[in-house]
């Protein structure tokens, strides 16, 4: 049989996920022996003019992560999607927008003005901002254009399967890449996590779940068995997809939702706001939760609803 | 494999670009390094809650996720007006060590290290992890594996998640102790990894310090920076990965300002430049005088070799002797050979081993007593000595606990003047009367990866061995030559 043909790229995003990748550890042997790895910035020297002169649809499966924050992430994103018979959004950047989503809040003026004029180590009296044409004595230089807005890999290309989490937990990864290289992909549009809530994983004991006071996670003395929810503290775990184990809640954290929005659920901060509103006792409870933005759309902004702030 | 491209490219694909201008002469007259992404973070953690920075800003790098959520925890502690007590600072620091174990692991192995153990015209494609395997036997490659994957796990114990650690978030301590059975599973993985380390000094020892030409290459004018250096120290200046005061030294390896974290805007200021999204940070009282060396600009370098050079010693015996050896070996204090940033990294790998024996080995590490309660919000910074460097988090809550204000200066952003420059002087130092050959690209790419940069971290991009654009042009601005890889 003539091996699959892979490719990793990364756009907007933190490394993380090509950690996660590593962190399969010997695994990688087997996808090595099943498929051959024909792009990945990180560990091979294959160029991107090389994937220009590929062929259309003469990549397997592609394995896209980080989001399309700037005008070289949209640009790679179209033509590996031209490339690849298979894109797989891999990590919450290029499903939900991650955090970096969270700058949908603003705009590239808003981003550019506090990191290069009013950062309290910066000093620029000629406010002087980075430019996508700059000339210098001897010629010029380029750099990509800044977007005012981030979106997510499907709001850029049509994306074949998607696997969440920041980074995605490594056993769903080697699931994914077993379940591909045999050949066993799932309908279109698919996730490769798991269908269940991260509260469906969680150890802590669930009790009668009503909210009388909303209290931060270093204000609890927490006895480290009861659900964050019952003692107050807002938990994510109900309208997060699940597959990570719960690690963050054996940790004794509450879940941030990295997951994104949990199987059947369309809107990971809405599910949250439905799921609060049946467990406070009193709708004035909700007024004490602090940053509702942040608290629950923290990696799913650009991927919901709300998607940004309106520009003025 | 490497590639020379005669017609133009202009875009930029995303990754480093070093363009190089020549003069009549065909000799170098200006070389850029360019990073080509920001990602915002500094603005978009305004208004969150205090507990969420030292999460959120593990995602500006996979790689180092553990020093941003140290920083942030400590900033925290310093907004909160809380110490965490003895036994969180000992897990903190111990779960640090791990962090430490792999990602100095990860550069050595993985990223910077092939230039030196498969040699620097070694061919690209047997320049990475696999070559070092087939140089060094398949039996290293497995425990190359096997104590990467150690460092993670530690993490993974103490943090909950390997990638992007949850436990610390909490200021004034941790939120989880730990059971013996973990002590014992963390005892075992750390023994394993120090004697790991010393065998890479050994290693390390074998292959490029037998080897003249190599220890003459370490020496050698195109990579020699004559720049101030820090590094935090503990009490008795030696070097410390967690915390203490930061140090400065100057050129001449004098201490030029010894500063607790709080005051941090006394000391470092940061430069904009319109042809890089990075910033270039430069010490206030030195003065911001172009990408120049020498004592009086105000370039400074961080990570190992800054460390070493900042401190006065390390704190463990082992790597105190390695410490001496290395100064013996290049001739003292303070040592400005970019290239002997591996060795370094290696004498670091070694203390993190030695320090987080110390502590798994504490009676008080398994302690429940993990947690002091918290003041109220105020402001606060936190620094921590990244893998790659100083690492500073610096955030303003309001009365409710949410970030008014937050500063980052990040490790790499540190010595990106720092790798502007050692760029310039390895083209410089290479390419003579127009003559460019193919080898110049990976003495050019062993300028910068020395420091192995995280242009994650750096502007929120490109992680490790990123993919590199050289470009020359002329002294007609005509594009004669682009090398890639």
């Amino acid at each position: 049989m003539e091996k699959l043909k892979f490719a990793f790229y990364w756009a907007a995003s933190c490394g993380g996920c090509e950690i996660a990748v590593l962190d399969v550890n010997e695994k990688i042997l087997d996808v090595v022996a099943k498929a051959d790895l024909v792009f990945w910035p990180v560990a091979l020297d294959v160029k991107y003019k090389d994937v220009e002169a590929m062929p259309d649809k003469s990549i397997d499966v592609c394995f896209f992560n980080g989001a399309i924050r700037n005008e070289e992430n949209e640009r790679m994103a179209k033509l590996l999607r031209q490339k690849s018979k298979v894109l797989v959004a891999f990590g919450s950047c290029a499903c939900d927008g991650c955090v970096i989503g969270l700058g949908n809040l603003w705009n590239k003026e808003k981003i550019f003005e506090r990191a290069y004029f009013e950062t309290p180590s910066t000093n620029n009296p000629q406010n002087v901002t980075p430019q996508t044409r700059f000339k210098v004595a001897h010629g010029e230089l380029e750099l990509p254009e800044f977007y005012d807005t981030v979106k997510t890999l499907a709001q850029t290309v049509d994306v074949d399967y998607f696997i969440s989490g920041c980074p995605p937990p490594v056993p769903r990864i080697i699931e994914a890449l077993e379940a591909i290289l045999n050949g066993k992909l799932p309908p279109k549009g698919s996730s490769f996590l798991l269908n269940k809530a991260v509260c469906d994983e969680c150890p802590r004991e669930k009790k009668e779940r009503k909210i009388t006071q909303v209290k931060r996670v270093y204000e609890i003395e927490d006895d480290f068995k009861t659900c964050f929810l019952d003692q107050g503290v807002i938990c994510m775990g109900p309208a997060t997809r699940g597959g990570c184990g719960a690690q963050c809640l054996k940790a004794n954290v509450p879940c941030t939702g990295c997951g994104g929005p949990a199987p059947r659920v369309p809107e990971q901060g809405a599910a949250m706001i439905s799921a609060l509103a049946s467990i406070v006792v009193d709708p004035k409870v909700i007024e004490q939760i602090v940053d509702p933005v942040g608290t629950f759309y923290k990696y799913s902004l650009a991927n919901s609803i709300l998607r940004r702030r309106v520009i003025k | 494999m490497k590639e020379i491209v005669i017609n133009p490219i202009t875009r930029l694909e995303g990754h480093g670009k070093i363009t190089i201008f020549l003069n009549d002469e065909g000799d170098v007259d200006e070389a850029y390094f360019q990073v080509p992404e920001l990602r915002g973070f500094e603005k978009f953690c305004e208004g969150r809650r205090a507990e969420d920075l030292p999460i959120i800003t593990t995602r500006i790098c996979g790689v180092c996720p553990v020093a941003h959520h140290m920083a942030g925890a400590k900033a925290l502690d310093a907004a909160f007006n809380v110490e965490p007590p003895e036994p969180a600072k000992k897990l903190r620091e111990l779960m640090y060590c791990g962090y430490y174990l792999y990602d100095h692991t990860l550069h050595f192995y993985y990223l910077g290290g092939p230039d030196f153990v498969v040699g620097p015209d070694a061919p690209p494609e047997k320049r990475n992890v696999l070559g070092v395997i087939e140089k060094a036997g398949l039996e290293i490659g497995k425990e190359v594996i096997k104590h990467r994957a150690y460092g993670q796990k530690i993490t993974e114990i103490i943090g909950g998640k390997a990638t992007h650690p949850v436990s610390a978030c909490i200021p004034g301590g941790i939120a989880r102790p730990i059971s013996e059975e973990e002590r014992q599973e963390i005892e075992r993985m750390v023994r394993s990894c120090l004697e790991f380390a010393k065998f890479s000094l050994k290693l390390f020892d074998d292959i490029v310090l037998k080897n003249t030409a190599y220890v003459d290459l370490i020496k050698s004018e195109p990579y020699t920076l004559k720049t101030y250096y820090m590094g935090t120290v503990d009490k008795n200046n030696k070097v410390n990965f967690y915390d203490g005061n930061v140090r400065v030294v100057d050129p001449e390896g004098k201490e030029f300002v010894k500063f607790a974290p709080k005051d941090y805007l006394d000391v470092v200021e940061e430069h904009v430049e319109p042809w890089t999204y990075v910033k270039l940070p430069y010490l206030k009282k030195v003065g911001w005088k172009g990408l120049v060396d020498g004592p009086e600009s105000g370039l400074y370098r961080v990570g190992p070799l800054g460390r070493l050079n900042a401190a006065d010693g390390m704190a463990t015996p082992l790597a105190q002797a390695e410490y001496e050896r290395m100064y013996a070996t290049l001739g003292g204090k303070p040592v400005h050979n970019t290239l002997a940033y591996h060795w370094a990294r290696l004498i670091e790998l070694l203390y993190a081993a030695e320090r987080a024996l110390e502590l798994v080995t504490d009676p008080e590490i398994t302690s429940k007593n993990v947690r002091n309660k918290p003041g109220k919000p105020g402001e606060g910074v936190g620094i921590v000595e990244a893998a790659r460097g100083t690492l500073i988090h610096h955030y303003q809550l309001d009365e409710n606990a949410l970030a008014k204000k937050v500063n980052l200066i990040v490790a790499t952003v540190n010595n990106a003047p720092s790798i502007c420059l050692s760029i310039k002087n390895a083209a410089k130092g290479l390419i003579k009367k127009g003559k460019v050959t193919d080898g110049i690209l990976n003495m050019v790419e062993m300028a910068f990866r020395a420091y192995d940069p995280c242009f994650a971290c750096a502007t929120h991009f490109a992680v490790g061995q990123m993919p590199l654009e050289v470009e020359i042009y002329d002294s007609q601005k005509r594009l004669v030559q682009t090398l890639k890889r």
